[in-house]
């Protein structure tokens, strides 16, 4: 199957936000009670039932007027996930497509996923106790259709499409736009199923990471101590059984003889 | 300018996109640095309601650098035509225009100077000092870059930027649009501010051609449908004028309201007028009626008086009004100066309001600050039909009739608009017909066929498609026309084949070829562009006659025929006719027609002496204005404008130049609300979204201040105040006006009390999933509207912001 990609556009975004709430009405995820904190952004942040968010921020354009920037923030369904792969119960997996999509049914709440994400996006409901995230509407590109989202955008500042394809468009915009302009995700984690264009350097983006990895800890547990730990175990094992063919189960024979010669007296 | 299409009207901004990716340049000219600025290439910041200051240096830099499209200019739009000697403009007579009696314009020196035979005179040298061109120069002199940025407050290198790039434009076969909203309606000089911009796109040859053209984004999906078929005072579908009393009969009618010219090539369209006003009649009233007798049952206005929101709102206050339907609106929030609107309501004796959703209209009775025990307003609510409940069209900003069909059944007892009409229109006319009353007629004798009939006379429910035939015409008896022969009952193909005789009926004009023997146009959906320039015939229909760009006799060149743009040209001649758009009235190359056929001359107007408040767009302070002076002349406020502060009670204060109000403050919309919110505030997503009332303010005014970021405020005016959460931000800066450093703040008008958190719920009240907070920005507004049209000034009013509790 060949591999989908998810394009954002960041120079193409005008933060209506058709996109967070098109993935709402899809996946019928519940409203809750919000503040405006001072900002249009709102729910503040990714939660278990806002499954993607428009962050808005301004920065100074350098010349005494100001830059309003909007980014459409959902899982990146990475190539090498870390969620994936730490998720003990497989509620976390690849599809055909490269997407990682999520079985809720499956979940144990263990939030193992959320601090591996290097882009912070699992979110725990504690009522449900399990996790939620954007599983790229699998539902959807199953079935020969775009994500949500994407249908929704007015602009095209979110394309869906073939790996190749896509990847071909971004590095286009990326050359039209100049300056500081570059594609992001595909050198990281082994590339990532959304891939943004961004005008500006990732660094001056709220809560984008520029330098995205999976965590040292869990390749270490996972890709050296874990197999060691099996290893290990396995060795434990294997130590037992030929200690046990070699000599024996424990020899108290002894002490027994003694008690039953000194029982008789 | 004058819109902010990336937030309120992202599908158009779609195509914007497109032709950025195709080289076009945006430029964004807003007080505040909105999501389109954010996409711009160019962006200006301008002082709400100095919008003809700015676009005045536009047509002097024009001028003065020659940029015109000078062939354009001279052969089609009045810019050679020679005007009355005594005219006399702003600039040397104490900033008004000449004829300036009692508040109104006698505009008899507002007129052009004509030979022998009536035929108006030019210079096509555009030289005399007299022709159009030379008085346009004379009055934009005064429109220097020096007082335009001490009145914008745009810095001078900003205006600059903004002109050198669009005046690219008038480059033959380069174009440029604009797309404006109620950033320039809702002023005083509203019409005026439009009327600038028109005159720009005039200049620089950009009326008639591919990319051109002055594109309001209508403030709501449909509001074009409701214009187009008369939803205001002054006007009967496809635009004919509401009859005044002082003409009593149909010819009397159609004499005053037909222009005659003198011009020997103009087509003046408009001279069918009796055509159009005959087969309305025969819409209403089929045979039931003479043409005569159905004129006399037409609604009248009064000579000298306007009947507009305003009006209405200002007479039901004095307690003039027993009954209101409040139909598909929530004046409590929607109308000017909310205190007032709220307060006339009290005043009647009934309401019937109609709406999807539960309104601060419906009850305005038990709202904040009413006492419901001293109210004796009986309110009716009754349900409707949404959009997608019902089938029927919808014409959007760019006249197209798109077909809608029904999705969904409204649900309980809910009934699309036209249902409840007919049911109240049965009963009426019952009453009538038992009690009789002053030209009961006028109801009895409507024809209203639009549906099966059943055995009782009535038709048994709405068919919309028997309306919209009747919107397009029939053949009222076998006819022949253009040689051709129509039996009776036969839809008319066109407005062309329409006759003053009686003999046809249409319901509006315009529509007149949108359901005919072919069938439903407004319901095709062909995806193919033939024109290669985005006109998409096949897809709906499009007033009128499928015609997608009017006026598109300005896009050939006068004498050879050839389109100025060869790349993308509208029409073509091919030797023996137009292809292409479908052509606007234009005859065949060098003929010398001028293309403006709406027009009785032809030609654009340069010189408008059709407006109430002048001929030339002149800037004037909005009626509250933080500036003591008018920097350009000795006249502050427009001076043709109704006044209702000045006779008018408590609640129609104003407060100008008012230390108590020092900051300017406008109002806009979000994406994510519509219009007051009545449909949007109920939706647990959107309320997620946008919970609550906001003012935007700059990182200056809110140090000033004393106020943070997300910090609750009050912002009042002289007429009200609403509480709301303070967003610092610097996408606003303080203006430097002559010097002064002056404010600016802006608030949206989407919300209401009724879902917010605060109010008192009873038994059998639904609450919100999602409470939002705060009550209607209109509580601040101002009661005056602009000078032609009435519309109110919302965007531009004095206020002042204190943190909560100061």
């Amino acid at each position: 199957m060949t591999e989908k990609v998810k394009l954002y556009d960041l120079s193409k975004c005008t933060g209506c936000r058709a996109c967070q709430l098109a993935c709402k009405q899809w996946n019928q995820l519940p409203a809750k009670q919000t503040h405006n904190m001072g900002t249009y952004q709102n729910p503040p942040d990714l939660q278990p039932n806002t499954w993607n968010l428009i962050r808005f921020q301004e920065v100074s354009d350098g010349n005494g007027g100001v830059k309003w920037m909007f980014r459409h923030d959902a899982c990146m369904h990475c190539t090498d996930a870390a969620c994936v792969r730490v998720c003990p119960s497989g509620a976390l997996s690849h599809t055909k497509y490269g997407t990682v999509a999520f079985d809720q049914a499956k979940c144990i709440g263990c939030k193992e996923c959320i601090s591996a994400c290097p882009f912070e996006v699992p979110r725990y409901d504690p009522e449900k106790d399990k996790i939620a995230k954007c599983d790229m509407c699998f539902s959807r590109i199953d079935n020969g259709l775009e994500p949500a989202c994407v249908k929704a955008c007015p602009t095209g500042a979110l394309r869906f499409g073939d790996k190749d394809e896509m990847l071909e468009l971004a590095y286009k915009r990326a050359k039209e736009l100049g300056g500081d302009a570059s594609v992001y995700g595909d050198k990281f984690v082994g590339g990532t199923h959304m891939i943004y264009v961004l005008p500006e350097k990732a660094g001056v983006y709220d809560r984008l990471p520029e330098n995205p990895r999976v965590p040292l800890s869990i390749i270490a547990w996972k890709d050296w101590l874990k197999p060691l730990s099996l290893l290990a175990a396995g060795g434990v094992l294997a130590g037992s059984l030929f200690h046990y063919i070699i000599h024996g189960p424990k020899d108290t024979g002894g002490d027994d003889d003694q008690a039953s010669q000194e029982g008789g007296k | 300018m004058g819109s902010n299409a990336a937030s309120n009207h992202p599908i158009s901004f779609k195509y914007v996109t497109k032709a950025m990716d195709n080289g076009a340049k945006l430029i964004s000219v807003d007080p505040r640095f909105t999501q389109t600025s954010s996409k711009a290439d160019i962006y200006a910041a301008l002082r709400s309601g100095t919008d003809i200051a700015f676009l005045g240096g536009m047509i002097k830099y024009i001028l003065d650098n020659n940029l015109i499209q000078e062939k354009y200019v001279k052969y089609y739009t009045n810019a050679p035509f020679m005007v009355n000697p005594d005219f006399k403009m702003p600039g040397e007579n104490d900033g008004v225009f000449s004829g300036l009696m009692d508040g109104k314009y006698d505009k008899s020196t507002w007129s052009f100077q004509t030979d022998a035979n009536g035929v108006v005179k030019k210079d096509m040298s555009l030289k005399n000092p007299n022709c159009v061109y030379q008085l346009l120069k004379k009055h934009y002199s005064r429109y220097n870059l020096d007082v335009v940025s001490r009145i914008t407050g745009t810095p001078k290198e900003d205006l600059l930027r903004v002109y050198k790039e669009y005046t690219k434009t008038g480059e033959v076969g380069k174009a440029g649009t604009i797309m404006y909203a109620m950033g320039w309606t809702q002023h005083t000089v509203g019409v005026q501010n439009i009327r600038t911009m028109a005159m720009i796109q005039l200049l620089l040859g950009n009326m008639g051609v591919a990319g051109g053209g002055v594109n309001a984004l209508r403030g709501e999906s449909n509001v074009q449908g409701s214009t187009d078929h008369c939803l205001l005072f002054h006007i009967l579908p496809g635009y004919l004028k509401t009859p005044k009393a002082s003409l009593p009969t149909l010819a009397a009618y159609n004499s005053k309201y037909t222009p005659k010219t003198k011009e020997p090539k103009s087509l003046n369209w408009w001279k069918n007028y009796a055509k159009y006003s005959a087969s309305l009649i025969r819409a209403h009233y089929g045979m039931n009626a003479t043409l005569e007798e159905g004129y006399g049952y037409l609604p009248r206005l009064d000579d000298g008086k306007t009947y507009s929101w305003l009006d209405i709102f200002n007479e039901m206050y004095k307690g003039k009004f027993t009954g209101f339907f409040s139909w598909g609106q929530n004046p409590a929030c929607s109308g000017a100066s909310s205190n007032k609107t709220r307060q006339a309501m009290t005043k009647l004796d009934w309401m019937v309001n109609v709406n999807i959703f539960d309104s601060e209209t419906g009850n305005f009775w038990r709202g904040p600050g009413m006492d419901p025990t001293k109210i004796k307003t009986e309110v009716f609510s009754l349900p409707c039909a949404a959009s997608i409940e019902k089938e029927g069209s919808i014409t959007n900003s760019g006249r197209w009739m798109q077909w809608r069909y029904k999705a969904v059944n409204p649900p309980g007892d809910a009934m699309p608009d036209g249902e409840i009409i007919t049911k109240l229109f049965y009963k009426i006319k019952e009453l009538y017909e038992k009690e009789g009353g002053p030209l009961a007629e006028a109801i009895t004798k409507m024809t209203w066929d639009y549906g099966p009939m059943g055995a009782d006379g009535k038709i048994r429910h709405l068919d919309t498609h028997m309306i919209a035939k009747e919107i397009n015409g029939y053949f009222l008896e076998d006819k022949i026309v253009k040689g051709k022969l129509f039996k009776k009952g036969t839809l008319v193909p066109s407005f062309v084949y329409l006759q003053d005789d009686g003999s046809t009926s249409s319901g509006n004009w315009l529509y007149c070829n949108s359901y005919t023997e072919k069938g439903n146009m407004a319901a095709r959906r062909g995806k193919k562009d033939k024109s290669g320039i985005g006109l998409y015939s096949e897809w709906a229909w499009c007033w009128p006659v499928n015609r997608r760009i009017i006026y598109n006799g300005a896009s050939v060149d006068p004498i050879s025929g050839k389109p100025w743009d060869k790349e993308h040209p509208v029409i073509m001649w091919n030797g023996s006719k137009w292809v292409g758009d479908v052509p606007d009235g234009v005859a065949a190359p060098g003929s010398g027609r001028p293309p403006f056929i709406m027009k009785p001359h032809g030609v654009g107007s340069i010189f408008g002496p059709g407006r109430a408040d002048g001929p030339f767009p002149e800037h004037y302070e909005p009626l509250e204005c933080p500036v003591e002076k008018n920097l350009m002349s000795p006249q502050c406020v427009n001076p043709a404008i109704k006044r209702f502060d000045v006779d008018g009670t408590d609640v129609d204060k104003r407060a100008t130049c008012d230390p108590r109000f020092p900051f300017v403050c406008s109002t806009y919309r979000v994406s994510e609300h519509w219009q007051t919110g009545v449909m949007t505030r109920w939706c647990p997503w959107l309320a997620e979204m946008q919970p609550d009332m906001f003012v935007e303010m700059s990182v200056e005014l809110a140090r000033l201040k004393g106020i943070k970021n997300g910090e609750r405020v009050i912002v009042k005016s002289i007429r009200g105040e609403v509480e709301v959460v303070a967003i610092v931000t610097n996408r606003f800066k303080p203006f430097s006006i002559n010097g002064s450093v002056v404010h600016q703040v802006g608030i949206p008008w989407h919300f209401g009390w009724v879902t917010t958190a605060m109010r008192k719920f009873v038994h059998g009240d639904k609450k919100p999933e999602v409470f939002t907070s705060g009550d209607a920005a209109n509580l601040l507004t101002p009661f005056i509207g602009d000078a032609n049209t009435m519309i109110p000034e919302s965007k531009a009013f004095m206020v002042n912001v204190e943190r909560k509790g100061v």
